[in-house]
């Protein structure tokens, strides 16, 4: 049984990764997929507290957050694929059409 | 319960010009000229039968009936009905307003068609018989009118159909605009009056609890005893009204500009029927006046000042409608003056017979107009086809028109044994009764409506034509010159109505405005004014029938000098309250317009906005279209959100 801290740690450091690269990166894909890593972050979260206090609650979560991402990701890569088409990029700071 | 069914016919009076206006309103363009003067005719025509026959109904049952048709308004205890009388007063006034006025209707089919046509807009004809119809129901409201709301909406009703015809070529006038300006002048003069009318209807509302005619006269005795100060302000207050509705001093300024309006308007409401409402709404409230001598001798002074003072303006006018209006103005005088001296049948005699030959006059003078009009050559702008100056000798060419105005013009003047001579008589033997000054102030008024009526019979018919126009001058057709002829038969006999010793017409209202003193006929009286009119006439007539040079100059201007000037000039009238009331309102608008609305009000909606405009603009700048930044603002207000909920 290893310490509660090390899942946790891990979880806490691949959100930053994932909040970093959110907040830095231009490429819609990579953006994408530090969003995926976030919810990586808390199913890890997720997991752990299920499996230290024995509860299924928290497995049967995760499950839900993976169909969503999913389905998430499908939308989300369809609309990229639309965007490029029209701007033959997917910079995502070109998309900034709705600014004030 | 026969005669009651007799009675019941009278709310057609207002309906049937209701009905011709409707008729007109949706066919009459498509079926022309003809047809809209006809039905229009026939339409007044028929309401003037409909009071032929309630008179011979009432002559059986003087004491005359109300006609309630509906409930019009309840609130608490306040009732007012619409509901027609009929009595012996209205009627005579149903007959004066639809028999003048179904001879001005047919007058007007020959007038109109020319004048449309003078004017440039074919399209207008049916409009002006559609606005005269609306003007005879409206006039019939006021007449019939069984309580003082009633009245009042006939009382609008005129004033806005008296607007709607003074602008009736509302594009034409002095700069293109002088007509709408003489129409307004003329709503917004009688807005001042009808403003005293309401304050005088309110008052009456409060302190009798009613509008109902009987209901309210039958109280005025006890009110009278227990409130003499607010008797005072009613009669007043309700003179205010008549001075604007009956073109008296001070308020008389709108009628002379309302011979704006095509000639027909001039002769039926600024002559013959609306002008009088002020007269009629005095008699019917003699009930009021005679118990208050105060507000009596008000309004006889009012009324006794105004003849003289029109009668000086009309002397020395050039426009020939302009005279016939200050003459017009003048003679509501003598009718006001006669109502205030308690006189109310001779107010109500010389109503009548003012209604016959004022009604002529005009009708003639527009005659008068049109054939110059013909005289003039196309391209032809100098001649002016009213001014008295450019005509002359035109009875020559237009021997009918020109009969039919000696006979009106001799009425006028007070020449026995026409109308005018009778009726003006029995007022001024009130006067010479009752009141000296009085009677001073109106014969002199009657020495010099007889002067510049000579004035204009000589400038207007005899001598020379003093223009190309006037020397080309042709009759007019036979539907215009047969209402004259009607009209001027009518002067000649309307002194029957109330001969002395007969007094018909004082019997006949003693019904309504119970028993009055008849009226004594003073030889002496009638001898003063036969005189002063004869020498009236006769003045005229030599100073004018002389050579006059071209072009024309008034040979009284030499004599009379600067007084000449002033009365040319209207004494400055409109000029003094240009500078008294109307240039200080003027600026006191523009104060409230430019440094007030635009300045201060204005500014405090525009700041609002602008303030908004910029703390959005600010705000604008957070939506900078990054994602990331909105990740960011997401991280740091989750991190927030969490902090607090953590430390709490």
């Amino acid at each position: 049984m290893i310490p509660i801290a090390y899942p946790l740690s891990l979880a806490a450091i691949l959100f930053i990764i994932g909040i970093i690269g959110f907040l830095l990166r231009k490429n819609a894909i990579v953006i994408f997929m530090c969003l995926e890593l976030m919810f990586n972050a808390a199913n890890l979260v997720f997991i752990t507290f299920s499996n230290y206090y024995q509860l299924i609650d928290g497995q049967v979560f995760v499950v839900f957050v993976m169909t969503v991402a999913a389905a998430e990701v499908a939308v989300g890569l369809a609309l990229m694929v639309a965007i490029f088409r029209t701007k033959h990029s997917i910079d995502i700071d070109q998309m900034n059409s709705l600014k004030g | 319960m026969e005669s009651g069914l007799t009675f019941n016919l009278v709310p057609w009076v207002v309906f049937l010009p209701l009905i011709g206006l409707s008729i007109n309103l949706l066919f009459g363009r498509k079926f022309g000229e003809s047809f809209s003067g006809t039905v229009a005719s026939l339409a007044t025509g028929l309401a003037f039968v409909v009071s032929v026959i309630l008179a011979v109904a009432l002559a059986n049952h003087p004491e005359g009936v109300t006609v309630p048709l509906a409930d019009w308004i309840t609130i608490g205890s306040l009732t007012v009905r619409w509901a027609f009388r009929v009595d012996t007063l209205s009627v005579v006034m149903m007959l004066v307003v639809s028999g003048v006025g179904t001879l001005i209707h047919i007058y007007s089919i020959g007038y109109m068609h020319n004048d449309v046509r003078h004017n440039g807009d074919e399209g207008r004809y049916t409009r002006f018989f559609v606005f005269l119809n609306l003007f005879i129901a409206a006039m019939m409201i006021l007449v019939s009118a069984d309580n003082f709301l009633m009245m009042f909406v006939g009382w609008e009703g005129v004033g806005l159909c008296s607007y709607l015809l003074i602008g009736f070529w509302f594009e034409k006038g002095k700069n293109g605009t002088g007509n709408s300006e003489a129409a307004k002048k003329a709503f917004i003069a009688n807005r001042i009056g009808d403003f005293g009318l309401l304050i005088a209807m309110f008052l009456i509302f409060v302190n009798f609890g009613s509008f109902e005619f009987d209901a309210v006269f039958s109280q005025a005795a006890a009110i009278t005893a227990d409130k003499p100060g607010v008797m005072l302000a009613i009669t007043l207050f309700m003179l205010l009204g008549v001075t604007g509705k009956s073109a008296q001093l001070p308020l008389y300024v709108w009628l002379p500009d309302a011979m704006a309006g095509p000639t027909p308007v001039s002769a039926l409401i600024h002559a013959a029927t609306m002008v009088t409402a002020g007269v009629y709404l005095m008699t019917r409230s003699a009930a009021f006046y005679m118990l208050v001598p105060n507000a009596q001798s008000v309004v006889m002074w009012v009324g006794a000042a105004t003849a003289l003072f029109a009668a000086t303006i009309a002397v020395a006018q050039y426009d020939i409608k302009k005279v016939l209006a200050y003459s017009t103005i003048s003679q509501l005088g003598f009718m006001v003056a006669a109502v205030g001296m308690g006189a109310t049948v001779a107010g109500m005699f010389h109503l009548i017979t003012h209604a016959f030959f004022k009604g002529l006059l005009f009708l003639a003078a527009g005659s008068v107009i049109q054939g110059v009009e013909r005289g003039m050559h196309h391209g032809d702008h100098g001649t002016d086809p009213q001014d008295m100056r450019q005509m002359g000798g035109i009875r020559k060419q237009m021997p009918v028109t020109f009969w039919v105005y000696l006979i009106g013009a001799l009425a006028l003047s007070g020449i026995a044994p026409l109308a005018g001579f009778f009726s003006k008589d029995e007022i001024l033997a009130a006067a010479w009764t009752s009141q000296p000054g009085i009677f001073i102030v109106l014969a002199l008024a009657a020495f010099m409506t007889a002067f510049y009526m000579g004035r204009q019979l000589v400038m207007v018919f005899f001598g020379d034509a003093r223009s190309e126009a006037a020397k080309g001058a042709t009759e007019s057709k036979l539907v215009v010159t047969l209402p004259l002829m009607i009209l001027a038969g009518l002067s000649v006999l309307g002194g029957l109505l109330n001969l002395p010793g007969l007094h018909t017409l004082e019997h006949w209202l003693e019904h309504t405005l119970g028993k009055v003193e008849p009226a004594h006929f003073v030889w002496l009286v009638a001898g003063i004014s036969l005189v002063l009119a004869l020498l009236g006439l006769g003045l005229g007539w030599m100073i004018y029938s002389r050579k006059n040079e071209k072009p024309f100059v008034d040979p009284l201007k030499k004599a009379l000098g600067p007084l000449f000037t002033g009365m040319e000039n209207k004494w400055w009238v409109d000029e003094l309250y240009a500078a008294v009331i109307l240039n200080p309102y003027k600026a006191f608008a523009h104060f409230m317009a430019e440094p007030v609305d635009l300045g201060v009000i204005d500014r405090i909606g525009g700041g609002l906005a602008a303030g908004t405009r910029a703390m959005a603009e600010g705000l604008r700048k957070l939506e900078n279209g990054y994602i990331r930044t909105y990740g960011l603002l997401m991280l740091l207000g989750l991190t927030a959100i969490l902090t607090w909920l953590f430390l709490h």
